[in-house]
């Protein structure tokens, strides 16, 4: 053994204690049975995996996909001008930029989501606005609803595009995109015919990065969307803290991870093929 | 530096696009920092910073703010020693078990927060582990050590693999290299890393909701708590206070150059290596 085998071996045994044992305890709890009054009993069934098909949970699921599809659409599509834009600035103003999208993602969440509630709350200054311009509102319905949930995810996860962007926008030729406006391409044919192929990898991991934590999340719907919008996040969490039904929870999850290592994998290939 | 090319500027609607997003994401912060400086009576609206105060006097607050520090502190001093070794124990190693150190790094950073939360849960039900704060540095240590990994992974993939060389034929020993050739050259990132992961988990929120259980309560688990009640202003106070504290260690941490190595380091020769990485 060389000495920076043994560099490598505290990590490796933090990452399988703390990493791959408790994915392992999912996996094994979700073959278990819930006891009488919750917790776990160790009785193996296939009964938790047959009951996600049946019942309300499949709904929930393809609801969650969708807002998580949406949500990595629009921050693709967001995130393409906000780094276009940012890389084409000068050199002072691009860290300036780099700095006030980081800024946000290095913020708690939960503060972030305080001062959006804080904004269309009661009396808040959104509310305040509508009043001045007598515009008639429902003020419970603005301070939680899917517009408000979708609004949270797009400027949540919008960095993990915009940063991944920039960074493929730094390393771009730009001699390339001058010989494309010689050439008579306007700005849109520039775009896809000559920036976007250069971009393509930093494309597909932005969304993987927005993708994967937006299907998960329970912070955001359970904060902005109120008691009507359950998405898989909070349907997995309900059921570890207050159904107390481990097993299922756990089965949940791992369908969760089954499906989020499938687009993983299949992207992954995606990114291969086309170097 | 040389002078950089001419970049042809965007199209009028990315820089557009590019001031709505930037609206979008602080007009919230910045309408929550102006209200917790403001009181509001029946008739008039004045500046006070009374909420501070009643924040600063609240012992439960001042106990959470201490846990998150100690928490974070604690947390970050572990993750960045293992994952310093481990990022200098992956540079140019043969060995085949290299990999399940990186898939597992990789399978940590792509984790969904609520299964990491809810699987270490289930871990310390199982081992009946109890001391809730302990649970929760533990916790920490294991998400942050990926981030340090890759952080110091980068800076590494762009060091000149000829410096080790030149050390080793003018005789020194795999330790004297680590320490007197590699060491030096990382401490930035090094440093980066160690500040990005108490970052990380002086904002964590979920999974110490879930892995804490009934104990040591930090910051955001308080104020998301409190949140549930609705919005005060001395929750803006608070809030506006830990946005500010964020703020304070982003802008030394941005001019001590090492948050670069983050976003920008990667994009040397071997950049597509810490890429990958990312997913």
């Amino acid at each position: 053994m060389k000495l920076r085998d043994f560099f490598l071996l505290p990590a490796l045994l933090w990452f399988l204690i703390f990493i791959l044992a408790p994915l392992m305890i999912v996996i094994v709890v979700s073959f278990a049975t819930r006891g009488t009054y919750g917790g776990i009993e160790w009785t193996w069934t296939f009964q938790n995996y047959v009951r996600i098909f049946n019942g309300p949970y499949v709904g929930i699921f393809f609801e969650s996909v969708a807002l998580a599809s949406l949500t990595t659409f629009l921050c693709l599509v967001l995130g393409t001008l906000v780094a276009w834009a940012m890389a084409t600035s000068s050199a002072t103003l691009r860290s300036l930029y780099v700095m006030a999208i980081a800024l946000p993602f290095l913020t708690n969440l939960v503060i972030r989501i305080y001062a959006i509630r804080l904004f269309v709350g009661v009396e808040g200054p959104l509310q305040t606005f509508l009043t001045f311009l007598n515009v008639p509102f429902d003020p419970y319905a603005l301070t939680q609803n899917k517009f408000l949930v979708l609004y949270g995810m797009v400027t949540t996860y919008l960095p993990f595009m915009v940063l991944p962007l920039y960074g493929a926008f730094e390393k771009l030729d730009f001699t390339l995109v001058e010989a494309s406006q010689d050439l008579g391409a306007g700005p849109w044919r520039t775009l896809f015919k000559v920036i976007l192929p250069n971009l393509k990898k930093a494309l597909w991991s932005g969304s993987l990065l927005v993708f994967i934590p937006s299907l998960g999340e329970y912070v955001i719907p359970d904060l902005l969307g109120g008691a009507k919008n359950m998405l898989f996040g909070n349907l997995i969490t309900e059921q570890f803290l207050k159904a107390r039904d481990w097993p299922f929870g756990s089965a949940l999850s791992v369908l969760l991870m089954v499906l989020l290592l499938g687009v993983v994998v299949v992207v992954q290939r995606k990114g291969r093929v086309r170097e | 530096m040389n002078k950089e090319r001419a970049r042809p500027s965007a199209p009028v609607l990315a820089k557009v696009v590019l001031g709505f997003v930037l609206a979008a994401l602080y007009v919230p912060i910045v309408v929550m920092l102006i209200s917790a400086f403001l009181e509001k009576n029946a008739e008039e609206v004045h500046f006070t910073v009374r909420w501070f105060m009643e924040v600063i006097q609240d012992a439960a607050l001042m106990q959470a703010l201490m846990n998150s520090l100690l928490i974070g502190l604690a947390s970050s001093c572990v993750a960045t020693v293992l994952g310093t070794l481990g990022a200098l124990g992956l540079r140019r190693n043969q060995k085949s078990w290299r990999h399940s150190v990186e898939g597992l790094s990789v399978v940590s950073l792509i984790f969904p927060e609520i299964v990491f939360a809810l699987s270490l849960l289930s871990w310390f039900f199982i081992l009946q582990f109890e001391l809730s704060r302990t649970k929760v540095i533990l916790a920490h240590v294991s998400f942050s050590i990926s981030y340090v990994m890759m952080t110091v992974n980068a800076r590494l993939a762009n060091l000149d693999a000829s410096l080790e060389d030149a050390a080793r034929d003018l005789g020194a020993s795999t330790w004297q290299i680590q320490q007197q050739v590699l060491l030096p050259l990382l401490k930035p990132a090094i440093l980066g890393g160690f500040v990005l992961s108490f970052l990380l988990s002086f904002d964590d929120f979920l999974i110490t909701y879930f892995v804490n259980g009934v104990g040591q309560d930090t910051l955001p688990v308080k104020l998301y708590t409190a949140m549930k009640m609705g919005v005060s202003p001395k929750l803006n106070a608070l809030s506006s206070i830990m946005f500010l504290m964020t703020l304070s260690v982003l802008i030394f941490f941005f001019r001590s150059a090492s948050f670069r190595v983050l976003f920008e380091e990667s994009r040397g020769k071997n950049g597509s290596n810490t890429e990958e990485k990312n997913l």
